[in-house]
């Protein structure tokens, strides 16, 4: 017993302002940020889909408009279906969506999470704080506009960073991760290897970038 | 393990009742028995950590059983996993607390190097904020790998001129 027919009948007749969404597993549907709330109150109190199980987000890319989408993944736990909401933001520089945390008290770390690393605001958020990054770090890493091995800022604790010199230094990408490149090709190009072998920590980065 | 020019050297046919020795001698000799750790355990080598003061491998073979986890009372910090940029200070203040002498063990490629954590969250090395004795590679070491770098850092500390030091600091 799936609540996949009911989901996908009962949440539209109710919103017909909400679109279905491409999904290759369960029941998803994109909706606006102002309806999120409406909708998942809905699933939660009417179709049964009392657990919340992430928020998260996905970053389109720099120059993507919308660029944010903010998804949430819901499971029943009568009926063991899964259903997914998106919402795209309306502002790219700005993004925000209302909290779902009076909802699921779950939330509250997740959308710090994602508050951290994607620089979203859930408005109305009783505690909106970093939670993985520390306080006053000046950026959002899971962005596409961040690099992997960071950007050169100072420690959190300044006394110890005056102490030892020491900065969050971009890590150098010699060493791994390693990636292998996709595509038909001989082995020796297809072997994995790191992402950016040009510098090290005895050699400098290059400023070009 | 004792270098030939600061061991403990007693002949009762020449000394008799009386033992002859240095001064840096015998305060290293003191050090290096009992060097109690600061168990720095930030992942998983902590766990081998554990194994090497567990009945298995049993650090008190060396004097190094009494895991101390305030650093007014510990001798060496064992930098045990990965040290990330959020915890770096904290590692750097609880160094600060420790009192003198003290010596650092980076323990795995992690404390060592940042290790497979080529990332912006973590610290590429606990190098760049407390001054590392022994390295110890690994991923995470065997405990006989910690075993050994305890070994070479007691090498290091009967070497060390303490009393000069000592007066020095008087």
């Amino acid at each position: 017993m799936t609540a996949t027919v009911d989901v996908s009948a009962a949440l539209p007749a109710k919103f017909p302002q909400i679109t279905p969404r491409p999904s290759g597993d369960h029941p998803a549907f994109n909706v606006s940020p102002a309806d999120a709330v409406a909708v998942l109150t809905t699933l939660r109190d009417e179709l049964s889909y009392d657990m919340l199980v992430d928020v998260t987000a996905v970053d389109w890319g720099v120059d993507a408009s919308p660029r944010f989408t903010v998804l949430w993944h819901l499971l029943s736990t009568t009926h063991y279906g899964y259903v997914r909401i998106a919402a795209n933001l309306a502002s790219d520089e700005a993004p925000s969506v209302p909290t779902v945390t009076p909802l699921w008290p779950a939330a509250n770390w997740h959308e710090r999470e994602t508050y951290d690393l994607f620089g979203i605001t859930f408005t109305d958020h009783p505690d909106l704080r970093r939670i993985l990054m520390w306080d006053g770090y000046p950026y959002h890493p899971l962005r596409k506009d961040f690099p992997l091995s960071g950007i050169d800022t100072p420690l959190p604790d300044l006394e110890v960073g005056d102490l030892t010199g020491a900065t969050a230094k971009p890590a150098p990408m010699m060493g791994g991760p390693f990636v292998a490149s996709p595509g038909e090709m001989n082995l020796t190009d297809a072997e994995p290897r790191a992402k950016d072998e040009s510098w090290t920590e005895r050699r400098e980065k290059p400023e070009s970038e | 393990m004792v270098s030939a020019t600061t061991d403990l050297n007693y002949n009762t046919k020449i000394e008799g009742e009386v033992v002859v020795t240095r001064a840096d001698a015998v305060i290293n000799w003191l050090r290096s028995s009992s060097v109690w750790p600061m168990p720095m355990g930030l992942a998983c080598c902590a766990i081998e950590l554990m194994g090497v003061a567990a009945s298995r491998f049993d650090i008190a073979r060396f004097g190094a059983e009494v895991m101390r986890f305030s650093p007014r009372q510990s001798d060496c910090m064992i930098v045990a996993g990965t040290v990330t940029y959020k915890m770096a200070p904290h590692v750097r203040r609880i160094y600060d607390q420790m009192a003198e002498p003290k010596w650092v063990i980076a323990m795995g490629a992690c404390a060592s190097s940042g290790g497979m954590y080529r990332s912006y969250a973590t610290l590429q090395g606990v190098d760049r904020i407390v001054p590392v004795d022994v390295y110890i590679s690994g991923c995470p070491p065997r405990p006989e790998a910690l075993l050994d770098a305890l070994m070479k850092l007691q090498t290091k500390i009967q070497r060390e001129p303490s009393s000069k030091k000592l007066l020095a600091s008087a």
